[in-house]
């Protein structure tokens, strides 16, 4: 085995780093969206509205059965062969699109979980000092799901920060994708992988840093 | 003719599924009136409560709050809200909002049903805090508040609603003995203050000191009712009398 080309690993550092905002840019708009997506379904399950409960308990049948893999090429490769709107759409659009569809269907059903999880006297209260439906879920259930789905929720921005770079497959040059071009230059690959990995591993950890923060910052109300 | 006052509540039916637990209540309460429920467990006097505001749906009859008559069978949205909003409620788990302070707890409802000012809720609550001895507590969760402080915040958080009926399920049922004598000094300041009051208890000697009426339920019905010193020294039912035996 032949000693690393750290001269080479170090190079790459500032190129591959030039990538990590559209990394960020792609996880970043798709954990908002999927969040948005995701507390609207899970509230949906809870109060079960008839007609649209079959159609979310499909979506998230569907887009947590089948891999993410297969659904950003049904939406980059497939769909636009049917749906002529669709001709237009960018790789960088469909990874979006895919991951936010993708793990809204798994974040509903853990913010769905820490909904319910919440005492149901509290609801009752809220109900018996007049509050409506909609007051009672955003001032007084949501936070408190909140504080329960958040390690969950930031497990799945993990997986979605390194769901991106399956955006490579859709022929979009992110920091996978450069990180391929580099090592196809160099025949470095395993410096150019090791690099790579070492990138999203400290994002990882820099989101890891921010989540003891933020459950911290949750469980203000809980401190005795 | 002025506007109809106090409560009325004719005809209550609510059932659980095969288990008919109101039958046929009917129940008058003036303004300023304390009366309490007392009877064995199981035997729907919580659920009597609870049917007022709708917390558990009673299948028919009609509640009438001041001018405000509701008709149970057809209650829509509108009218279950309109009832809350006339009533107010203690309960026996206290079920304070975890994710607010004290102080939040009771302008909670002030500032988003009620439409008051967030200065105004404030004063209130504040004056209410005083009033129930917690004024050092006002930026506590209820996490870090006793039972008894827990309670005490879930009355001061029904007094400030202004209700025409506050409803007291169970109140000191699931504290310690030493906080239940806090919360029903609180209760018996609450009383002196006339307001209407509907209380299921089973402190008997604490429903003899502030109660106007003292009615006893068994079995979904009303069996017997009287001011305290006639109901609970000369009961006329047996089935009143094998209660009172047990209790006091």
């Amino acid at each position: 085995m032949s000693a690393l080309d750290f001269g080479y690993m170090w190079s790459l550092v500032p190129i591959l780093l030039s990538y990590v905002p559209l990394t960020l840019f792609m996880a970043l708009v798709g954990m908002a969206f999927a969040l948005v997506l995701a507390s609207a379904m899970a509230v949906e399950r809870v109060f079960r509205v008839p007609v649209l409960d079959h159609f979310v308990r499909l979506f998230i049948s569907f887009f947590r059965g089948t891999p993410l893999l297969v659904q950003l090429f049904l939406f980059y490769y497939g769909l636009p062969q049917v749906l002529s709107f669709m001709s237009g759409i960018n790789g960088v659009s469909a990874t979006i699109m895919g991951l936010t569809l993708h793990f809204s269907a798994y974040m509903a059903e853990s913010i769905r979980a820490a909904i319910m999880g919440v005492d149901r006297s509290q609801w009752e209260a809220a109900q018996a000092v007049g509050m409506t439906q909609g007051q009672m879920m955003r001032q007084i259930i949501l936070p408190q799901a909140a504080r329960v789905a958040a390690p969950t929720l930031v497990n799945y921005f993990i997986d979605m920060i390194k769901g991106t770079s399956l955006a490579f497959t859709l022929g979009v040059t992110e920091l996978m994708g450069a990180t391929q071009k580099e090592a196809a230059g160099s025949f470095l690959y395993f410096e150019a992988f090791l690099v790579v990995a070492a990138i999203y591993w400290i994002m990882v950890e820099a989101l890891a840093f921010g989540q003891r923060h933020l459950e911290v910052y949750l469980n203000k109300a809980h401190a005795r | 003719m002025t506007s109809p006052s106090g409560i009325a509540i004719s005809d209550l039916n609510k059932a659980f599924g095969d288990t008919h637990v109101l039958k046929d209540i009917s129940l008058e309460i003036a303004p300023g009136e304390r009366v309490v429920v007392i009877g064995p467990s199981g035997t729907g006097k919580s659920t009597l409560l609870r049917s007022l505001n709708f917390l558990d749906r009673p299948d028919s009859g009609t509640i009438r709050v001041g001018d405000l008559s509701v008709d149970a069978a057809k209650a829509s949205r509108g009218d279950i809200l309109a009832l809350r909003r006339r009533t107010s409620f203690v309960f026996q788990n206290y079920a304070l909002f975890a994710n607010k302070t004290a102080r939040e707890n009771i302008t909670q409802a002030l500032i988003t049903v009620q439409g008051k000012s967030t200065a105004d809720a404030n004063a209130r609550a504040d004056a209410i805090l005083r009033e129930t001895g917690l004024a050092d507590k006002a930026n506590s969760y209820p996490a870090a508040l006793s039972g008894g402080q827990q309670q005490r915040v879930g009355i001061g958080r029904a007094m400030a609603l202004d209700a025409d009926l506050m409803l007291f399920d169970e109140p000191t049922s699931a504290l310690d003995p030493e906080w239940v004598g806090e919360v029903l000094d609180l209760m018996r300041r609450v009383a002196e203050k006339r307001q209407t009051m509907l209380i299921v208890t089973h402190e008997m000697q604490f429903a003899r000191e502030i109660a106007d009426r003292i009615i006893f339920m068994d079995g979904g019905h009303i069996v017997e009712q009287g001011p305290p010193s006639q109901l609970l020294e000369a009961p006329q039912d047996p089935r009143t009398k094998a209660f009172l035996r047990r209790v006091v």
